[in-house]
């Protein structure tokens, strides 16, 4: 066992660091290192140069577009990108819609999807939640009926993020609710664009629109557009569920909200000296600065392959809700550092159209919105109560 | 010892919870989002005429002579509909300063105005180098002639920029953080060379940097003896503490009232989600939060006017400490257990974890009064 990387593992890693210094725009690298908003079209760019690089999808296997990696390159490669202030790529369609893709779908599917996924032409929302199915999820009640070749869709979801921006959706329908409610679900991919589509936005407390809900009315989609089986579609849902908890550890974005809040502590006066030098700071900063380094270790752990002791198959549960859990203290101790300056509303400069600059320091730009809208993380994805609820399963063999 | 509530305060409550639930609340709050000054005038106007603009001054300046007890039952039950007219600066900050330190004739000028509604006063005690410390004063008030001229940068100067008048702390004589010579003046909000940069705070209300370049004051802005401001400041602060964490203690009570109904109506896995255990601990904490959260508001009202320096640091500080604690619980778990819902702009839950945010932030957050608390031992 070794934690140092070998000469080649470093070599890799200069590599990465000189090929993302020269090639990422600094225009992008300044909004997220300075908490500003990333939009599509910055994403969209950052993408087209991963792809035109070969470095798109690194996850996904070669045949497909992939990198052939080690788990440590990866692992490199991730650290090295969110250091250098990279957005993080769309993950519904490369963490989530396209392992389903390549999993799971036909031929012509693979054909037909996955370029534009790899080449960032094709941008994907997710149709999970209902309004009357969050946790329990496999209660979804939009219906897909059989008519000849289609299918005719009718219901509505919520919570998309991105499908006022999104091209297509891969949604989850129920074809069947004669027996039990997991074994009726369809997976199908559809263009956001067909007729009977409405696209409504949720605002959320933060002020911003990233959520939506979704109306299907008479949606008209061909058969030919599920996944896999029909009524087997929870099978991949839960397959791309445990694919996006996955992802939702984000040790570099912690990192960089780390040294972030230290470096406003650095420069915050407080008592007559510096708010770093606070022993109640120095506390929580410690703190929390541990808990990142036990999360990053149990990620790197879990790459390579082990599981838990009590829960095996429970990983990306625990790594769920240890994840938000700093994400939320890291928050908290953000505006705490901000102090007065996190309480004007950062976000009405856009509304008002201002070219003022904002009252709010540099270094403590976003920290409150990053707060409001953090709030979610431990709702989203399966939210924290039924990640322990799965574990405690698994640990009680219940 | 009695800790009931009298008739009078039961009637205070009453109506003030009746104006409350008939104008106030999240609709309201949203239609001002986009108006210039943030808050409804008719409100004020309303305010003036049940007497609630009058209620802390003392009845020979024409007030109601009103208990920071008073205060506390019309502040809970603002708190229970986001009530964002100016009531804390103007009559709670800016009066309290007045009655603690103002001349006969500031007070003679400036409590009538307020009681009729007719004036609108911010205070500028924050700084941004400052923190929380109310006696760490850049801002400058240089002697000029029989007047004053002052320079400085005053920060999130809450309703700042709708103030007919500012009551801003400056620096007579010693260095930044000398507890001694900082002085309070009252300026003209258009006074020569006074600029206001407004702007939404996060909870909806309003706030405003206050710069200050050569304004040129009278002798009669000093507001009590030169030098000697820091005193009549901390009380009037203290005093706002007080109404604050029973502002809090209003819209934790909401909070947990909606939690509690959204969870015996949402149903997931063939059931109300409250059938759950998990949730119905977290609400019984949730509970348990705010209970001792009103204790404490309680001992902040009880205690504001105490002699006993000691005593009246623990229970403001004291206060401070459990309502910011017991907000951010209450405020995070009733937005967890909405779920999404929970996250949107549309439902109340919120704007009321939004406020709650702000209180904790406003006067000092948590670590600050932990601190104040534990040097006045």
């Amino acid at each position: 066992m070794d934690l140092s990387f070998s000469p080649e593992e470093l070599a890799f890693q200069q590599e990465v660091r000189e090929w993302v210094g020269a090639n990422l725009p600094v225009d992008i690298s300044e909004k997220v290192l300075g908490g500003g908003k990333v939009t599509k079209s910055d994403l969209k760019r950052w993408h087209k140069i991963l792809f035109e690089k070969g470095w798109v999808a690194p996850a996904w296997p070669e045949e497909y577009g992939g990198t052939g990696w080690s788990a440590v390159q990866k692992y490199i490669f991730a650290e090295e990108l969110t250091r250098a202030g990279a957005p993080e790529l769309l993950g519904f369609s490369l963490k989530m819609v396209g392992p389903v893709i390549f999993t799971y779908g036909s031929e012509e599917q693979k054909a037909q999807h996955l370029p534009g996924i790899l080449n960032g032409d094709v941008w994907w929302c997710q149709g999970y939640s209902e309004p009357g199915s969050g946790s329990d999820l496999a209660s979804l009640k939009t219906k897909a009926v059989s008519d000849g070749d289609d299918y005719i869709i009718n219901g509505t979801k919520i919570w998309t993020t991105g499908a006022h921006e999104a091209d297509w959706i891969f949604c989850l329908v129920r074809t069947d609710d004669s027996g039990k409610k997991q074994e009726g679900i369809s997976f199908l991919l559809f263009p956001m664009d067909l007729p009977g589509i409405e696209v409504s936005p949720i605002i959320t407390i933060g002020g911003e629109h990233s959520v939506n809900q979704v109306f299907f009315t008479d949606v008209r989609v061909p058969k030919a557009n599920r996944i896999g089986e029909e009524n087997m579609g929870w099978t991949y849902a839960k397959f791309l569920l445990v694919n996006e908890r996955n992802g939702i550890a984000q040790v570099g974005g912690k990192k960089r909200q780390l040294s972030r809040i230290k470096n406003l502590a650095a420069t915050s006066e407080m008592a007559g000296g510096l708010l770093a030098e606070a022993p109640s700071y120095r506390q929580k900063i410690t703190d929390a600065e541990i808990a990142l380094m036990a999360l990053e270790y149990s990620e790197l752990r879990f790459l390579s392959g082990q599981k838990l002791d009590h829960a095996p198959g429970t990983e990306a549960n625990m790594m769920k809700v240890a994840a938000t859990q700093l994400q939320q203290t890291l928050s908290e101790l953000f505006i705490e550092v901000a102090g007065y300056y996190g309480m004007p509303y950062d976000g009405f400069q856009d509304l008002t159209g201002s070219n003022e600059p904002s009252v709010i320091p540099d270094g403590a730009q976003g920290a409150m919105a990053d707060h409001l809208y953090g709030r979610a993380a431990t709702i989203y994805g399966g939210s924290n109560e039924i990640q322990r609820d799965v574990m405690a399963k698994v640990l009680l063999s219940i | 010892m009695d800790l009931s509530f009298s008739e009078e305060q039961q009637l205070l409550r009453d109506s003030a919870e009746r104006f409350v639930d008939q104008n106030c609340g999240t609709e309201y709050l949203r239609g001002l989002r986009d108006t210039e000054d943030g808050f409804s005038r008719d409100h004020w106007k309303t305010m003036a005429e049940l007497g609630w603009l009058a209620l802390p001054f003392a009845e020979d300046n024409g007030g109601l002579d009103g208990t920071p007890v008073d205060t506390l039952v019309l502040m809970e039950a603002f708190g229970r509909g986001l009530v964002v007219e100016p009531y804390l600066p103007t009559v709670i900050l800016g009066g309290g300063v007045l009655q603690a330190a103002g001349s006969a004739a500031q007070i003679e000028s400036m409590v009538e105005p307020i009681i009729e509604g007719n004036l609108l006063l911010a205070v500028g005690y924050a700084e941004p180098q400052a923190r929380f410390d109310l006696f760490d004063v850049a801002t400058t008030a240089a002697k000029d002639g029989d007047g004053y001229v002052l320079n400085g940068h005053k920060a999130v100067v809450i309703h700042g920029a709708t103030a007919d008048k500012i009551i801003i702390s400056a620096r007579t004589s010693g260095n930044r953080r000398d507890k001694d010579g900082i002085s309070l003046f009252i300026v003209d909000s258009d006074a020569s060379g006074l600029d206001k940069r407004p702007y939404p705070t996060v909870d909806g209300s309003r706030a405003a940097e206050i710069m200050l370049d050569n304004v040129k004051v009278g002798a009669d802005a000093l507001i009590g003896t030169e030098g000697q401001g820091l005193a009549p400041l901390e009380k009037a602060v203290d005093h706002a503490i007080a109404a604050l964490c029973a502002e809090a203690v209003g819209a934790m009570k909401v909070l947990l009232d909606t939690t509690v109904e959204y969870t015996k109506t949402r149903e997931q896995f063939g059931q109300p989600i409250s059938r759950f255990q998990v949730l119905r601990h977290r609400m019984a904490d949730m509970m348990m939060e705010y209970e001792q959260a009103k204790s404490m508001a309680l001992v902040a009202a009880l205690k504001v006017d105490s002699d006993d320096a000691e005593e009246r640091r623990k229970a403001i500080s004291g206060a401070k400490v459990q309502i910011g604690k017991s907000g951010k619980f209450v405020g995070q778990q009733a937005v967890q257990l909405h779920g999404g819902m929970g996250m949107t702009d549309e439902l109340s839950v919120g704007h009321y974890f939004k406020r709650l945010t702000m209180i904790d932030v406003l006067f000092g957050n948590v670590d600050h009064h932990l601190k104040q608390f534990s040097a006045a031992a």
